[in-house]
């Protein structure tokens, strides 16, 4: 008979072929509608281009503020990017299938952020070392901005949905947003401009990112279960 | 099949210092169809939602195969197919694909007869047409063809038949039969006439209201 099934039986299997089904939905949704993709990573590209501009362009003086700027731009980018993260699903109403799901929520929610992360913190990390010559940082700081990057924009990306999560059934959620998380990207720029700092001038960059790496393990411990229950309140509201 | 799949036991909802309901309580038994009907504005899909878990907004006990709903949530969700106001469909994906998404979400819906599912909508040939070129009505099919895939016992559709066809209609109202037929639920809100013969019970929410105020 059709009703006969026990979901309990296939629920480990059912969890990792979720998660695999959500980030491979995230991808083909950014990926058909480019803007989104390509909107953060552009942002980045012109703060690095419109500075010197506005600035100065002597090297001297733009090495000296290169690891601040690309990284407050990174953090910026991040930011422009999470109001869609659940926009579109919150309006055609697959959030509320999403929230129905027997499958424990944390996972669809862990896959749209490691989604998300992958489409813009990591293409902004790779994108860094581009940016980081434009603005005339010297070679030995490469490897502490991507690294701090690399670090640093999975935290940036899960404290982030959290914010998503509580505004999304409001209006105009984007300036909310930038107030609730704000406060929480800054321990993250200081340790991340920090690390990039350090290894330009030569010091030891283990400790800061050792601490880059404990926001993130203590976001990826908790953002999941705090995004799950801001989304079912927006959704019950 | 004696005993009832849901129960609803003094059911009390508020929603802008307005009364939607109270004391609302009903049994739905395995292979009953309740259609709930009440104006616009009379609480219908506030009531869907609560049932469905999605709102907390309420006062009074749900309980699932005699369980409070609450605590069984996991087992509940398995076992229960919501349809609600927006389709739930992604404009950009191809109906094949959003179809096969939730089939991953749940294990009640079956995504082995997807393809199946699509031509019982009368979607066969737009498979890999992406949701946004197909009409209002198409798109509302391509989330109706869960029905097909679903082998959840309860069934809550709110509004469902919204701007389908016809034919559409009379076969979707041939689907709820063969769903009650086989042992299964439906709650359901409409504002089209019923054309089933059947075990079709009506709740009216503003006869409901009348007598309680």
């Amino acid at each position: 008979m059709r009703m006969d099934t026990n979901p309990r039986q296939s629920s480990s299997v059912g969890m990792t072929g979720l998660f695999a089904a959500t980030c491979r939905r995230e991808f083909l949704l950014s990926f058909r509608r480019k803007s989104d993709l390509v909107n953060p990573l552009i942002f980045f590209l012109m703060v690095a281009t419109l500075f010197p501009l506005g600035v100065s362009p002597e090297p001297g003086f733009l090495a000296q503020l290169a690891p601040g700027v690309v990284w407050v731009a990174a953090l910026l980018a991040t930011l422009l990017s999470m109001d869609a993260l659940f926009r579109s699903d919150y309006e055609d109403g697959s959030l509320e299938q999403l929230l129905l799901s027997p499958q424990p929520l944390f996972v669809v929610v862990l896959a749209k952020v490691l989604a998300h992360w992958m489409m813009t913190g990591l293409a902004l990390t790779l994108m860094a070392p581009l940016l980081g010559m434009m603005l005339f940082l010297p070679a030995e700081g490469m490897p502490g901005l991507m690294l701090s990057l690399l670090l640093g924009t999975p935290t940036l990306s899960l404290v982030g949905a959290i914010g998503a999560a509580l505004t999304v059934g409001l209006k105009k959620g984007g300036v909310l947003i930038s107030l609730l998380v704000l406060p929480l990207y800054i321990p993250v720029l200081i340790f991340g401009s920090s690390a990039v700092q350090a290894a330009v001038t030569g010091l030891p960059l283990g400790g800061y990112l050792a601490l880059l790496g404990a926001l993130l393990a203590l976001a990826l411990g908790l953002a999941p279960l705090a995004i799950s229950a801001a989304l079912r309140i927006s959704i019950s509201s | 099949m004696s005993a009832p799949l849901l129960t609803v036991n003094n059911l009390f909802c508020e929603r802008d210092d307005r009364v939607l309901f109270s004391q609302l309580s009903f049994a739905l038994a395995a292979g009953e169809i309740v259609q709930i009907e009440g104006q616009n504005g009379s609480g219908k899909t506030t009531l869907l939602r609560i049932l469905s878990g999605l709102s907390r907004n309420y006062e009074g006990e749900i309980f699932w195969r005699g369980e409070p709903v609450t605590e069984v949530r996991e087992q509940f969700c398995s076992e229960m197919l919501y349809f609600g106001h927006q389709a739930g469909v992604k404009s950009v994906l191809t109906p094949e694909e959003n179809l096969r998404w939730y089939a991953a979400l749940s294990p009640a819906i079956e995504g082995a007869a997807i393809a199946e599912a699509l031509q019982q909508v009368g979607l066969k040939g737009f498979e890999d047409v992406p949701c946004h070129s197909l009409s209002a009505g198409q798109n509302r099919r391509v989330s109706l063809a869960r029905l097909y895939l679903s082998r959840a016992p309860l069934w809550i559709l709110d509004e469902p038949f919204t701007a389908i066809d016809k034919r559409g209609v009379a076969a979707k109202e041939q689907l709820l039969l063969q769903h009650a037929q086989r042992g299964g639920s439906v709650i359901l809100t409409t504002h089209h006439e019923l054309g089933i013969h059947g075990p079709v019970r009506k709740i009216n929410l503003d006869r409901l209201l009348g007598t309680s105020v």
